[in-house]
């Protein structure tokens, strides 16, 4: 690692005044199971860095009017005990389950499963966000098997790496950022963003700005989500489905179904949410919503496969939240 | 804060401070001045760099921070540089050996130490950021003529071969079982999925995870 | 002459028995310090400025700024200008400094200029390989086209499997002091007693003049019998620090990229049979890469060498990547694979059980009957019988069965070593030798047999190996230690038995050659009563220390160790065909390994082969960038291996019989860890009804092969 001042404030008005104002200057560390890594590679080289784990707003999962409140420091650990969630977001629980390393889940944070950078090898060896080199990108034509299938009209071809994404944006979820000007709340499928050039970044946070909490709307969904790994030990998802159902008896009202790692953001698949108001869910109707979920999938040389994963998730999904298996 | 890390200058400038004092190849001159609550051998910080810590809500560093890890029970003085991880601090400045840095990306479990009662991968932790928490190495548990029943369970279970990732597999099945006290295979192999093995131990392991688990509830051991 | 022959099974009090391995609490409880674990006084980082380019030339070198950086003591150039690099990640410059973090400062501070050339770095189409690829030329057996045109069926098919690396989880490095005329050197590695002489003959110095110390090692399989460039540069490093010690242990992703690699192999072959399975013919275009220096030629047909009409041709390609090193079995994994995967789709092309047509054909083999009996035993232990079925017969739901086999030989032997047993007047025994234990339980071998020999409990042993200080033992290689050290063990501690007797003979008024140590007495053998305990015989020396060599010569071992062993493992597999996921639910391995010293330490061999065949069946393989030659995942997230819940099953069978034992001690490192991708890759094909033909078997791979798109 670069060397660089380190900060733990205690309140999130000291952490916010010590942000920047320009990507690279400033670094958050939370968990840290990303970012010191990308320390380590030097692909981050902050001068500063600010510990907020001390900081004792962004703990706790409460329940409120506006719905569940979940701290940014929450570990993936205590979202998945969390016995209201285990309850009624059932999705997000295996989503986080889904990080098969209990000490990864032990250290990360949700906040920062949300601003974690793509795992994207050819960006992880120094070739740039966009997997670049002499201006051309790297990886239409090369070791793609990991890459985008959907979303990837380029320049960025890498994966969204968050786990916990997916369900939050089925569920509805909003993220809220503060900065020493004040704060704003982002609903988090708005949250990430597809970079457009080297210089942005894949979430719509601003580097002066601190990403504090999540709220979850009370709505009652039968959510799941479903994960293809080809490891049970801590290994990246190939893809995964989360999907949130409103229903009336059988029938969807309405339905959320947001793929990972299959695209720069998580993907909400609208087609398949259209497709499944008004229907019951069988297991026809469900290889239909899959179908319908990745027809517009271009999958690049080596990832055709993530097609079909895709579709198996999305089905896989749709029968758990449908009987009740998250 | 505690005091100051007596640091093993060195620079281009005077390369042979080691001439005084300690001389060879041994151990025991590295060990001198590492004890409990002393000033421990500040690897790698140059001494003019060492500050002590600053007020919370400022910066400190880039150089050497004087800072007190509470390891395996006891306050120990050590100081890092705030980009020193809590592996490196254990390894190289303090001479604890135990957890190894093998991947040092947070993938492979071989630098796995309980922090506040949970497993982590001390290579993805700050030193710095150890601060005021509960670190317990695999030099913590168990003692030398009484080791911990998972270390025990390992043995008889011949759970090792080359041995580099045990002491992260045991440190991991013992914040494991702290949690779980009665569990299945399934749990253990869940359980586990944090750590990694090149030789190909894993048949020992479950079975050595699954006996001390009866092992420590029968109170037998520890 | 002594006799030195083994005792016999029954009378054997701690030879074959399933102790527990005697560093094993040292071990599980972290005190176990490992060459990276060293720590000095003073102690400097030493690290690596390595090349991104996979071929390029040096054009300038700056060090300037990196000599500056506070903390840093010498920076060494490695690649002057006008060298040609043939890889990436090879080593440019060194650097020294207070820690690893100023190490690395100081390294990104070097500036260097390339002149870039072009590269190969990719060899699984030998097309695209052109000059690069290097035929060994033709060799025929019989006459193949007849054998071909009569067969009433030949199958022709295409199979590769990948390069891996060792990623051995200590990773290669060393410290260095090198102080005066002295040098210190605690490396890593798989050669106590040769590493000393590698180091000082790359530093033009007498080999007496490096002392060589290592208790644990973290890991090797192969990578680590060589003192390296790190080690001459940690060496050289030392040197211009004032003589203080340096430490250098590569990062992962140096270690992934450079630190050795086991070739791929790639072949296209066609075979053929009567209809009764009994084979009749066998053609093999092979070619493999292992980096710069071409490939390793796998032995092909694999066990089925007499097959009576053959054709082979094989091509070596160089390509600008990291460097071969042995890996547990060199060429054996490759060649089972290439073998076995095409006899098992030709068995589902005669609708024939893979056991029946591999027991149709043991007469090929070099030893029929042992193969024979291990189909048997293997059959039986994963209940073949009642579990197979024909290729792709596997029922409705996605999720099939299926059951695959494969097999194994490997040679082994004992390595040179000698022993020296010394035998103190007080009854205190030092056992003496540069050897060094991988995690295989050298130490609790070498113990067992001393222990047994001088009849005394594992305790009385002081055992003193890794100190190249100590009588020259082998590099621990090709399973030959466990047969080596054992043999020298044996052959010291009766030498030295041998001059206690005389010692003691007159007092119990008997001679030399009637006595015998047992139970901790030297007594008339089978008179416990007229004896003495092993403490007052050892008294009778008076101030006299008996001191007796012992050696093993590889080429004579006089029938305490052999080689030369069969293997047969069998792996049942459940694969989801919508999403290509394969998982282990039981693997059977069936291994001879002749006399058995310790069961339990053997099946911990067993299960690690098993183990690491499984990391390279499922998900483990070296992914490399054409275009910028990089390796893309040289770290452990990407470079993926099982962990503990991806294994299933796992039952290790070895045989303790009268006949095996009769041969002497064989090593079981190599042999556990061949046939296990193959074996896996034969369930998925039977499981699924189509063959994958590249490994490892990712889903994208199955789907394809599912999808008739086999690459």
């Amino acid at each position: 690692m670069q060397a660089f001042e380190y900060a733990s404030p205690t309140t999130v008005k000291e952490a916010v005044a010590l942000l920047g104002n320009k990507w690279g200057e400033v670094d958050v560390l939370a968990g840290g199971t990303d970012l010191l890594s990308l320390m380590k590679e030097r692909l981050a080289t902050p001068s500063k860095l600010v510990n907020i784990k001390g900081l004792k707003e962004l703990g706790g999962i409460s329940a409120g009017k506006a719905g569940l409140r979940i701290g940014a420091a929450v570990t993936l650990d205590e979202l998945m005990e969390n016995a209201e969630i285990r309850k009624n977001y059932p999705s997000l629980a295996a989503a986080a389950r889904g990080v098969s390393s209990p000490q990864i889940r032990n250290m990360g944070t949700v906040g920062g499963d949300l601003c974690q950078r793509p795992r994207c090898w050819y960006y992880r060896n120094g070739f740039g966000l966009l997997g670049a080199k002499d201006g051309k990108s790297l990886i239409p034509g090369g070791e793609n098997r990991y890459h985008a299938i959907l979303g990837n009209s380029g320049p960025a071809y890498f994966v969204s790496a968050s786990s916990l994404g997916p369900a939050l944006i089925a569920l509805g979820a909003k993220v809220k950022l503060v900065s020493a000007s004040g704060s704003r709340d982002v609903a988090v499928e708005k949250f990430f963003v597809t970079p457009q050039n080297e210089m942005s970044r894949e979430i719509a946070l601003l580097p002066n700005e601190l990403l504090t909490e999540i709220v979850i709307p009370r709505d009652a969904t039968k959510n799941a989500t479903y994960e293809l790994r080809q490891k049970e030990s801590l290994d990246w998802p190939l893809v995964s489905a989360s999907v949130a159902l409103k229903m009336k008896g059988s029938t969807v009202t309405s339905a959320r179904v947001v793929l990972g790692h299959v695209a720069p953001t998580p993907w909400s698949a609208s087609q398949a949410e259209q497709m499944l108001a008004g229907k019951s869910i069988t297991e026809s109707v469900a290889e239909e919503a899959a179908k319908a979920a990745l027809a517009s999938a271009t999958p690049l040389s080596q990832n055709a496969y993530k097609v079909q994963l895709a579709r198996v998730a999305v089905k896989r999904a749709l029968l758990a939240a449908a009987s009740g298996r998250a | 804060m505690g005091t100051k890390g007596r640091c093993l200058v060195s620079s281009r400038k005077d390369p042979d401070v080691s001439k005084t004092g300690q001389s060879g190849f041994s151990r025991r001159g590295f060990m001198q001045g590492i004890g409990v609550g002393s000033g421990a051998l500040g690897a790698g910080i140059l001494e003019n760099e060492a500050q002590a810590a600053p007020p919370p809500g400022g910066f400190s560093g880039p150089g050497g921070v004087a800072i007190t890890l509470r390891i395996n029970g006891k306050p120990t003085n050590l100081t890092v540089e705030p980009r020193v991880t809590l592996v490196d601090a254990l390894r190289n400045t303090l001479d604890m050996t135990g957890a190894k840095k093998v991947c040092d990306r947070a993938t492979c479990g071989a630098c796995t130490v309980i922090m506040s009662g949970k497993v982590v991968y001390a290579c993805s932790v700050l030193a710095i950021d150890a601060q005021g928490k509960d670190i317990q190495t695999i030099e913590g548990i168990g003692s030398g003529n009484k080791p911990h029943p998972v270390s025990m369970a390992f043995v008889h279970h011949d759970a090792q071969q080359c041995g580099y990732c045990t002491p992260g597999f045991v440190m991991a099945a013992k914040g494991f079982l702290d949690r779980t006290p009665n569990p299945t295979l399934e749990q253990v192999e869940k359980g586990l999925g944090g750590n990694l093995c090149r030789c190909g131990t894993y048949v020992g392991i479950r079975q050595a995870v699954l006996e001390a688990a009866k092992e420590i509830k029968g109170g037998k051991n520890g | 002459m002594a006799n030195y022959s083994w005792p016999p099974m029954e009378k054997r009090r701690l030879m074959g028995k399933r102790l527990e391995r005697l560093d094993g609490i040292a071990k599980s409880t972290g005190r176990a310090k490992y060459a990276s674990d060293f720590n000095a006084p003073g102690m400097l980082f030493g690290e690596f400025l390595t090349c991104p380019h996979a071929h390029a030339r040096v054009t300038s070198i700056d060090t300037s700024a990196a000599e500056k950086l506070n903390g840093v003591t010498a920076v060494r150039v490695i690649a002057k200008p006008g060298t040609e690099i043939q890889w990436a990640g090879a080593e440019v410059a060194s650097v020294a400094a207070i820690s690893e973090d100023v190490a690395r400062d100081a390294v990104r501070l070097i500036k260097v200029g390339y002149e870039v050339l072009p590269h190969l770095v990719k060899e699984d189409d030998i097309s695209k390989a052109g000059t690069r690829a290097k035929a060994a030329g033709e060799t025929v057996t019989g006459d193949l086209e007849k054998a071909f045109s009569e067969a009433d069926v030949t199958h022709e098919g295409s199979y590769g499997i990948p390069v891996i690396t060792h990623c051995c989880l200590e990773p290669h490095g060393q410290v260095v002091e090198w102080k005066g005329k002295e040098i210190n050197f605690r490396p890593s590695t798989q050669n106590v007693t040769g590493v000393g002489g590698d180091l000082a003959k790359n530093l033009q110095l007498p080999a007496t003049d490096v002392h060589v110390k290592m208790d644990y090692i973290g890991g090797g399989f192969g990578s680590k019998f060589a003192a390296d460039l790190w080690g001459v540069e940690s060496a050289q490093l030392s040197k211009a620090s004032g003589g203080k010690p340096v430490k250098m242990f590569l990062d992962r992703r140096t270690e992934l990229t450079i630190a050795g690699v086991r070739p791929s192999a790639f072949a296209k072959v066609k075979v053929s049979a009567k209809k009764d399975g009994t084979l009749t013919g066998w053609q093999s275009d092979s070619w493999a890469t292992g980096g710069f220096g071409g490939g390793g030629s796998p032995p092909l047909p694999y066990v089925f060498i007499n097959i009576p009409n053959q054709k082979k041709n094989h091509s070596a390609i160089s390509t600008n990547t990291g460097g071969v090193r042995a890996w547990r079995a060199p060429n054996h994994q490759q060649a089972t694979y290439l073998t076995c995967c095409a006899l098992e789709d030709l068995a589902a092309k005669l609708k024939m059980d893979p056991v029946e047509l591999f027991a149709k054909n043991a007469d090929l083999t070099a030893r029929p009957e042992v193969y024979r009996n291990q189909l048997k035993k293997a059959s039986e232990l994963m209940d073949w019988g009642k579990k197979w079925h024909q290729r792709g017969d596997s029922g409705a739901g996605p999720v099939k069965r299926g059951l695959g086999l494969a097999i194994a030989t490997w040679g082994g032997g004992g390595h040179n070593s000698q022993c020296r047993a010394v035998i103190h007047p007080d009854g205190a025994i030092d056992i003496e030798l540069c050897s060094q234990d991988l995690g295989t339980g050298t130490r609790t071998i070498i113990t067992q047999v001393a222990a047994e020999t001088l009849g005394l409990p594992m305790s009385a042993i002081n055992l003193k190996i890794g100190d190249n200080s100590l009588p020259p033992s082998g590099p621990s290689g090709g399973s030959t230690t466990v047969g080596g050290v054992s043999s020298s063990t044996r052959k010291a501690t009766i030498n030295a038995l041998e001059k206690l007797y005389e010692a003691v003979a007159a007092s119990l008024g008997a001679k030399q050659d009637e006595l015998e140590a047992v139970d901790g007495r030297i007594q008339v053998k089978g008179h416990p009563d007229k004896a003495l305990t092993w403490k007052a015989a050892c008294q009778k020396l008076g101030v006299k220390v008996i001191s007796e060599m012992g050696a093993n010569d590889q080429k004579n071992p006089g029938g305490l160790n052999a080689q030369g062993v069969g293997g047969i493992n069998m792996a049942e597999v459940e694969v989801d065909t919508e999403t290509g996921i394969v998982k282990m639910k039981k693997f059977v391995a069936v291994n001879d390994c002749g006399l058995v010293v310790n069961p339990r330490l053997a099946e911990s061999q067993i299960h690690g082969g098993v183990i690491m065949g499984i990391c390279s069946a499922l998900t483990e393989e070296r992914i490399l960038d054409a275009a910028t030659g990089r390796v893309l995942n040289a770290d452990m997230e990407f470079y993926k291996l099982s962990g503990v819940g991806d294994i299933g099953e796992i039952v290790a069978h070895v045989e303790v019989l009268p006949e095996h034992d009769k041969r002497g001690i064989v090593g079981l490192g190599e042999p556990s860890a061949i046939a296990i991708p193959a074996a896996i890759a034969n369930a998925v094909a039977n499981a699924i009804g189509v063959r994958v033909q590249r490994i490892p078997l990712t889903p994208d791979r199955v789907l394809a092969a599912l999808e008739g798109r086999n690459a």
